[in-house]
């Protein structure tokens, strides 16, 4: 810190504000890029695709109409879709949700708990070949996905899991070398005092984690635990190759599939983009209902 | 760690002495029982397919029948392979475009949030593109990006300016799929950021205030400097995903035109599961795996991930 003594500056307050005029500025303009493209997607799904082409601008959805939402769920005739540029087909939607959600919250659950667990073993207790252990669970996150793909596609195939949800859990229902690394940091940071002190007490080391490190450790959990259910949610490439039938599709692979069905030369944007905000729609009301404390908590240093 | 406990539990060594011994006996079987089902997941899900991986490289297999041992022979085809030598340049390009855009804007982000603002809700409207799938998010650039009706080419063609083909021409396939997925990890990655940034204490900041360091110069001298440790976990992590980019690729031009944005990843599935090439396409995850090894180490090594400045 002594670095900071000897700058000696003083800049005069004007300038100061009109810094922070424009960092507000730059913020906003940050933001509503972000946001601005999903008002256009609500907009568009709003709309009639035979109205699309002519009306490029209009914030307002071009004319009027549920029909794209109707369709994606299976809700409109043949005939209807068909009258508002949409293609006939229709998504098995409530199907494709009920497998999202088991898939996302099976495997959050699971990983969670293993992952927690493994990542106290390699940050808080001292045993012989930690570190050796830990590098070679680490070196995991070195392997790309695609890689363990392959053969685990095989796996799953010779455990005749092909095209079934557990098929499509298992690989990530245990660990992933993020979760134990992402967890161990957080642990890390918790001073070694805290346990020492409890050791000394005479807890045992079991309870030290389960009644001392863990609780402390609610928010990063809580954080991984939600970075988690939505990367599982969001996951397109192992679903891909895993549930290709309706029993197992999830709602990423189904999206494509349906983009797949959409006429070639005019595409039926207004239901894509209703199938694709009914897709994300869980997510965000998770985000709405969790979303402030876990966006809070990440940063949490471990003690104040 | 144990010089600082033992300076403050004032007891004598002789008395602690046995009893740290049998707590490290107790904490090993304590240890493997926490890392077992972990364990059990990462030998049959991650250590055994990277063994099998690297089995089947060396393999003829169609998934019919069992694999043939062919030796190098894989290998060779790829060094001899056009197609993978553009989808590797293709990735490249992709990578950079990506990382070095969203790095930068996610440390800007990071920075204004940092020193502006604690509120939820603007972290949280950032974080949004992260939450959504990636599928969405290729299928909802895809719509505004169109090259009839979109409103980025109406915008364009209104102010007088020529339209783009962002995915259906070879020169903006690239850039368009890597800025589309800066636009969606742009927050999360800034979230990261301005998380590291948190554990920098504010009295660091006050002092440098108090004497007058302007904000530029306080985030060159405190944040980049105290941030650095975060910072080379943020990039490993976002160059490792960078280089398996395959959603946005496979919804929005699969790999065209031609092989313009064929990135590895989307190259690999086409031989593994579109032409029934598994050991060529294990081959070929092989050569993904060294690339990420490789840039992944030199990473920690050129950036001292270890140390941390503060202390």
């Amino acid at each position: 810190m002594a670095t900071t003594m000897d700058v000696q500056l003083r800049r005069p307050r004007s300038r100061v504000k009109v810094g922070r005029i424009a960092a507000w500025a730059l913020l906003v303009l940050m933001i509503l890029v972000t946001v601005l493209p999903f008002l256009w997607m609500l907009r568009t799904a709003l709309s009639n695709n035979r109205a699309l082409a002519a009306n490029s601008f209009s914030l307002l959805p071009a004319d009027f109409t549920l029909g794209p939402f109707k369709r994606v769920l299976g809700l409109a005739t043949p005939e209807e879709a068909l009258a508002e540029g949409g293609s006939g087909a229709s998504l098995n939607f409530w199907l494709y949700l009920r497998n999202s959600t088991i898939v996302a919250l099976g495997v959050t659950t699971g990983q969670l708990i293993f992952s927690s667990m493994a990542a106290y073993a390699f940050s808080r207790l001292r045993w012989r070949g930690r570190d050796v252990v830990f590098f070679v669970f680490l070196s995991a996150l070195m392997v790309p996905p695609i890689f363990t793909s392959l053969p685990n596609f095989l796996t799953v195939k010779s455990l005749g899991l092909l095209n079934t949800l557990p098929g499509i859990m298992l690989p990530t229902l245990f660990m992933t070398p993020f979760a134990v690394f992402f967890m161990r940091q957080f642990f890390l940071g918790i001073p070694r005092e805290i346990d020492e002190a409890a050791m000394i007490d005479g807890a045992r080391p079991f309870r030290i984690f389960f009644r001392i490190i863990l609780p402390m450790s609610a928010a990063p959990v809580t954080t991984l635990g939600l970075l988690t259910f939505i990367t599982v949610w969001n996951d397109y490439f192992w679903p891909l190759l895993v549930g290709r039938t309706d029993g197992s599709r999830v709602l990423t692979v189904a999206l494509g599939v349906f983009r797949s069905q959409t006429p070639q030369g005019s595409p039926d944007w207004a239901g894509l983009m209703a199938a694709s905000l009914i897709a994300a729609l869980p997510i965000v009301l998770l985000f709405i209902a969790f979303g402030k404390r876990v966006v809070n908590s990440i940063g949490f240093s471990g003690i104040k | 760690m144990s010089a600082q406990a033992t300076v403050e539990l004032p007891r004598s060594v002789a008395q602690r002495a046995p009893r740290r011994g049998r707590r490290r006996r107790s904490e090993l079987w304590f240890a493997l029982a926490m890392i077992a089902p972990a364990g059990l997941g990462f030998l049959v899900f991650y250590l055994y397919p990277t063994i099998r991986g690297f089995y089947l490289s060396l393999t003829e297999y169609s998934l019919l029948g069992s694999p043939t041992y062919v030796g190098t022979e894989n290998f060779q085809a790829i060094a001899h392979d056009e197609v993978f030598w553009t989808s590797l340049r293709v990735t490249i390009l992709y990578v950079l475009i990506n990382i070095v855009s969203q790095t930068v804007l996610a440390i800007g982000l990071g920075v204004l949030m940092h020193r502006l603002t604690k509120s939820a809700l603007i972290r949280g409207s950032l974080l949004l593109p992260y939450l959504i799938a990636n599928v969405v998010v290729a299928l909802l650039w895809f719509w505004l990006l169109d090259y009839h009706i979109g409103i980025v080419n109406a915008a364009l063609d209104s102010l007088g300016l020529t339209k783009v083909a962002f995915f259906g021409s070879s020169t903006w396939a690239i850039p368009t799929i890597a800025l589309v997925n800066t636009w969606r990890h742009m927050g999360y990655t800034a979230l990261l950021i301005f998380a590291g940034m948190q554990t920098i204490p504010k009295s660091v900041y006050e002092a440098a205030a108090v004497d007058g360091a302007s904000e530029w110069r306080m985030f060159w001298k405190i944040t980049m400097p105290l941030l650095r440790p975060i910072l080379v976990l943020v990039l490993v992590i976002t160059v490792t995903g960078s280089f398996q980019v395959f959603d946005t690729v496979a919804v929005t031009t699969n790999g065209g035109p031609g092989n313009a944005s064929r990135v590895l990843q989307l190259y690999i599935f086409d031989q593994a599961f579109g032409r029934s090439h598994f050991g060529y396409a294990s081959a070929l995850s092989v050569v993904l795996f060294v690339i990420l090894i490789g840039v992944a180490f030199a990473q920690m090594r050129l950036m001292r991930a270890g140390e941390s400045d503060l202390d």
